[in-house]
């Protein structure tokens, strides 16, 4: 019985097998190729994430612009697993340099070591890994520059004294920490008239920021500013703000994203506020990936390279300790430029 | 002295050894491999670098967790039964391994408790199954939350990563040296594989589990133990999802709670597109193998052309329905063609 249509089925299987193959032929032809320029492709954490987006597209005009040729591919979700896939898939297609930023410190080095291997330059952007495992990290900013932005922000938006509050994350996070460690270090040096009266935590949580905003402003009916070195915490203090007495009265101030804080930078509930530019993230990383390429620098301390079409108009970069390239003091958005961004 | 006559079975009669190997090898199952082989060669002459033994690698490791669950899916699904906590169970034996390893465990230990962790949930499914006598479609879509539950409890949204490389080199090392294509992890599968297919294909355990799976009540008036025979496939489907889980732990150096999110529609679709019936009763290993390795390499093909993980989903979806849909459509024909013949008014197809 079988063997009897046996044929017949073949032959309609060959002909599915016919179709996915112009599918897959279809596809792959429309592939820029890497002809023996800058093959440069960008891995983010995941797709469809509009930071990301942001840094990739400028990225995309960066490497098209140095005549090189950019691609970007990703997991549809932000994971370890998803990632090393693509990171072997590039691997396989001996790409000129990986720009990635990473979901697990440690957990992707197996898989860029391999991709090391093949002679393939790995940078990290936005998120880091090992130091052993890349050849160098193209970082936002330092925990310094990070600090003292949003105190010269806060000083200024106060009249240079008065009593400031901090709306953190967790107690235990260490980014979160070093960045007040070093608030008060500069609060200390530079802004003698500014006191920090107290750190609330947030943990992070949308609903938690808002009721630690409505605490801070009993307990401290003097308090001039706030400062909140968290997207999450900034949005929600923006919030509580915006429908209070305090609006206008109370600054408010620290890290947060252009989307998150439109509406409050549009009412005047907030003045100016910081976080890094991804897009400058995206060009600077695809210059680092372009200097390494030619031979320029190979990750150690002291190397020297060039980037154009940066916000800052910076053009000239040294690779610090550990392979680490920091592009500089954070940006800032307020009125004037806000609509600028979608992340 | 009366003599009752033999119960007719309806059990599939043991036929010769060679007369099975080739209504497995040939049918549905051919067409598949067949399938795999267009593809391959297809994907080696017109996408770069395909052909590469480091592209048989990674597509190899990359395959390999779906390989492992779908021995034992396969059973399920022509038991007439599913189980959709596979990809959760995998999570929870990912995190167990994390979890132990940062407590001080050595992790052939670690490996070991997630093994047994996998028997537990499996019987855990089973006695739900069987005993209590929920769908099985139900049981598993509760065991699947309650173990990924479980799992991200256990370690929340941190990962345990740092595993030793002796272990590490377990899960990824190449068999025949660097540079080639054979991941050494293929020889567990290739164990497996057998263990599965001989069970399935040529013992009465496995004809008993097409039985059940084509007719369950007429199977247990046959004498057939219907429910001990799922209960032990439940246990197949946990214990072989854990150990896919200490794979995916060594091989990704990562352990997570939300590892393999979603993974049981990957195990299942390659299950359905090898030829197994959704409804019970049909189906086979060679074919299934062949269904996973046609969906590993179509990604892996897909990938190497750089089109986008979304558009990747909807192609691997489309082959799903289509191998679905294409035997149906057959038989149809066949049948329309058959009693066009026997009424002596046949016409050819194009009217």
């Amino acid at each position: 019985m079988t063997s009897l249509h046996s044929p017949r089925r073949l032959a309609v299987v060959a002909g599915l097998a016919v179709a996915l193959t112009v599918a897959v032929t279809g596809c792959g032809s429309d592939e820029p190729g890497g002809d023996g320029g800058y093959d440069i492709a960008f891995l983010p954490k995941n797709l469809g994430n509009p930071y990301f987006e942001a840094s990739d597209a400028a990225a995309k005009e960066a490497v098209e612009g140095f005549g090189g040729s950019f691609k970007e591919v990703g997991p549809p979700e932000a994971t370890t697993d998803g990632q090393v896939t693509y990171i072997n898939t590039l691997t396989q297609q001996s790409v000129g340099a990986i720009v990635l930023s990473a979901n697990d410190p440690s957990a992707l080095c197996d898989a860029l070591g391999e991709a090391r291997e093949a002679g393939i330059k790995v940078i990290t952007f936005d998120s880091d890994v090992d130091v052993d495992c890349r050849d160098a990290y193209v970082s936002a900013s330092s925990p310094e520059l990070i600090a003292q932005k949003q105190i010269d922000l806060i000083a200024e938006q106060i009249g240079g004294s008065g009593e400031i509050a901090v709306l953190s994350a967790t107690a235990n996070a260490t980014n979160q920490n070093s960045w007040i460690a070093e608030m008060e270090t500069y609060l200390a040096s530079d802004y003698p008239d500014v006191e920090l009266v107290e750190v609330v935590y947030g943990d992070d949580d949308d609903q938690t920021s808002y009721d630690k905003t409505e605490a801070l402003l009993s307990s401290y009916p003097d308090l001039a500013g706030i400062v909140s070195p968290t997207t999450v915490g900034i949005a929600a203090a923006a919030r509580y703000l915006s429908t209070s007495e305090f609006k206008g009265e109370v600054a408010l101030t620290g890290l947060g994203t252009p989307n998150d804080m439109r509406e409050y930078i549009t009412n005047g509930t907030v003045t100016a506020f910081a976080l890094w530019n991804p897009e400058d993230l995206g060009v600077l990383a695809s210059y680092t990936a372009k200097a390494m390429l030619d031979g320029d620098i190979t990750g150690t301390e002291g190397d020297t390279f060039s980037a154009e079409g940066l916000s800052s108009g910076v053009t000239e970069f040294t690779v610090g300790p550990d392979g680490v390239i920091t592009l500089g003091e954070p940006f800032v958005f307020d009125a004037d430029n806000i609509d600028e961004f979608n992340f | 002295m009366t003599t009752t006559a033999e119960p007719v079975s309806t059990t599939p009669v043991a036929r010769p050894f060679g007369e099975r190997l080739r209504s497995i090898l040939l049918g549905r199952d051919a067409v598949i491999i067949v399938l795999v082989v267009l593809v391959w060669i297809v994907g080696a002459s017109t996408v770069d670098n395909f052909s590469k033994p480091n592209t048989v690698y990674y597509l190899l490791l990359d395959v390999l967790p779906i390989l492992l669950i779908a021995l034992p899916m396969t059973m399920v699904v022509v038991s007439g039964e599913i189980d959709l906590s596979v990809a959760s169970m995998l999570g929870l034996s990912s995190v167990l391994v994390g979890v132990l390893f940062q407590h001080g465990w050595p992790i052939w230990l670690a490996a070991l408790m997630a093994l047994g962790a996998g028997v537990l949930g499996g019987a855990l499914n089973g006695f739900l199954v069987t005993t209590v006598g929920l769908p099985s479609l139900a049981v598993t879509v509760g065991t699947m939350a309650l173990f990924r539950g479980i799992a991200v409890g256990l370690l929340g949204t941190e990962a345990v990563t740092g595993f030793p490389s002796e272990y590490k080199d377990l899960a990824s090392d190449r068999l025949f040296g660097p540079g080639t294509a054979i991941p050494g992890f293929l020889l567990v599968f290739i164990v497996l594989a057998t263990v599965f297919g001989v069970l399935l294909h040529f013992t009465a355990f496995g004809r008993a589990v097409y039985a059940a799976g084509l007719n369950a009540e007429t199977s247990r008036f046959s004498g057939i133990n219907v429910p001990a025979i799922k209960f032990w496939l439940f246990i197949g489907t946990g214990v072989v999802s854990a150990l896919a889980g200490v794979y995916w732990t060594l091989r990704y150096d990562s352990a997570r709670g939300d590892n393999a999110a979603g993974f049981e529609l990957a195990v299942v679709a390659a299950v359905l597109v090898g030829g197994v019936s959704i409804f019970g009763g049909r189906g086979a290993i060679p074919g299934v193998i062949a269904g996973a390795l046609l969906i590993g390499e179509a990604r892996s093909l897909l990938r190497l052309a750089d089109v986008s993980a979304d558009a990747i989903n909807i192609a691997i979806g489309v082959l799903l329905i289509a191998s679905v849909i294409f035997p149906r459509v057959l038989s149809g024909l066949k049948g329309h063609l058959t009693r066009r013949r026997t009424s002596g008014s046949f016409t050819p197809l194009e009217r």
